[in-house]
């Protein structure tokens, strides 16, 4: 294993970008910064601006309007850029996928490296996801 | 020749300075996490984090903007740090080249990664780095003067001493200066404009990651954000070291001083951290409010208090 997949194994840094999410996942992702699980223990943490993220990490349904943010958002990463899809929402469409606005589910439209099943995801699975990202990098 | 350049780039510069200040910058997170009661990152993250955007990352340049001011800028607050680690660090390790400089050189030596920081923001064509932009101008203005009139009391209590040994010897020929009531009012309000010259919340107003989601350097990526990281990472070691300088006179690196020394610059930035965890990031009203009034009455009334000798 090379410095450089090391270094970046080690610091991942996480843009959430919600779609028409019911919210709950959201919610879900900030549990994994509080004391019981504390990601930063890892090296992952928030960023605010998708130019310096290293995971691009996409919950909610993805409708038409969200379609053409999120590609935008994917441009705007410096690459290399994981993306993960989050939640039966992110995965599937989930509740949401038979609505007249969906405009497919994330895989469908940027490449996706990960996906972490749930409704929402249990802080653990979301862990358990990110470390087995950091596996395959 | 090539032991000044050695004093620059390796030792106390760029190098030294980056990585004392890399680990210090886990001290801090590590602090803010025992704050929180979480664990913290690894000892090496700081570098982790700086590596992986200087090798891995891509550099991404703004569609719209100046380019090349956007590239240059980050450069020119690299070597702004480094001169002013150089300038500070220097006499605190009782190095002696021949240019020392007079303090004055290291004041505005200071102000130069914030200007840069400045002029890339506005030059990434960002409208939210704009705004962090303006932030940024507007606390210069506040924590300036105060910054000014520190320096002005610390050459005043030194006998009009411009030089940063001997503003050093004197306090370890007679005691140091925090000893004197002025000399805690001085600590007081250098740790608030050093706070403030590190963005540290509360004053963190131009990053501001929640509303302007880093604000002026939402554009930056890869390398050049590379180097605004080793910049901070500088400023967050020769700062706090400006302060044990001026105020716990400075270094004594034989036997047991070493420890002396590295304690004196973890409590400084004990300090600051635990200003950071403490209290919510102000409004830039605010700040400039804190500084202009209450901080600069502080600094006067020490300086009156050194005329009359306490
Ligand atoms: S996956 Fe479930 S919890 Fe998450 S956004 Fe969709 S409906 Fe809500």
């Amino acid at each position: 294993m090379g410095l450089k997949s090391f270094c970046l194994k080690k610091s991942l840094w996480v843009f959430h970008l919600a779609g028409a999410s019911c919210n709950n996942c959201d919610i879900e992702i900030l549990d994994v910064l509080t004391p019981r699980y504390d990601v930063e223990r890892f090296g992952i943490k928030l960023v605010g601006s998708p130019r310096h993220a290293d995971v691009i990490l996409v919950s909610g349904s993805i409708n038409q309007r969200d379609k053409p943010r999120l590609l935008e958002v994917y441009n705007q990463a410096s690459k290399p850029v994981y993306v993960v899809a989050f939640g039966a929402c992110g995965i599937t469409g989930g509740i949401f996928a038979e609505g007249n606005t969906f405009a497919g589910p994330v895989d469908q439209i940027i490449p996706v490296d990960a996906y972490i099943p749930g409704c929402p995801p249990k802080p653990e699975a979301m862990i358990s996801g990110l470390s087995k990202l950091m596996q395959t990098i | 020749m090539a032991e000044t350049l050695f004093y620059f780039l390796i030792y106390p510069g760029l190098l030294f300075a980056g990585v004392v200040g890399g680990l210090l910058s886990w001290f801090d997170r590590k602090i803010t996490a025992q704050v929180q009661f979480r664990k913290g990152p690894p000892l090496l993250q700081p570098f982790y984090d700086f590596l992986k955007l200087l090798l891995v990352k891509e550099t991404l340049l703004p569609a719209r903007g100046a380019r090349m001011t956007f590239l240059i800028a980050p450069v020119l607050g690299l070597f702004g740090a480094t001169a002013a680690a150089a300038f500070i660090l220097l006499p605190l390790f009782n190095i002696h080249i021949g240019f020392e400089g007079d303090v004055m050189v290291i004041f505005y030596l200071l102000t130069i990664p914030s200007l840069t920081y400045i002029l890339g923001a506005l030059a990434s064509g960002n409208p939210l780095a704009s705004v962090g932009a303006s932030r940024e101008i507007k606390l210069i203005v506040s924590y300036e003067l105060t910054f000014l009139l520190f320096f002005a009391a610390i050459i005043l209590k030194a006998d009009q001493a411009m030089r940063m040994s001997e503003i050093i010897q004197m306090q370890a020929q007679a005691s140091p200066f925090i000893g004197s009531i002025s000399g805690v009012l001085l600590l007081i309000v250098g740790v608030f404009c050093i706070q403030a010259k590190l963005g540290m919340v509360p004053f963190d107003i131009a990053e501001a990651e929640t509303e302007l989601s880093e604000g002026s350097f939402i554009e930056y990526s890869g390398t050049v954000y590379a180097l605004v990281q080793f910049t901070k990472y500088i400023m967050l070691f020769i700062l706090p070291a400006l302060i044990v300088a001026f105020l716990m006179s400075g270094f004594h690196l034989e036997g047991i001083g070493i420890l002396w020394a590295v304690l004196k610059v973890l409590a400084v930035v004990l300090l600051l951290t635990l200003i950071r965890n403490t209290n919510p990031r102000l409004r830039i009203k605010q700040a400039m409010r804190f500084f202009l009034i209450g901080m600069n009455a502080l600094v006067i009334i020490a300086i009156v208090l050194t005329y009359l000798g306490l």
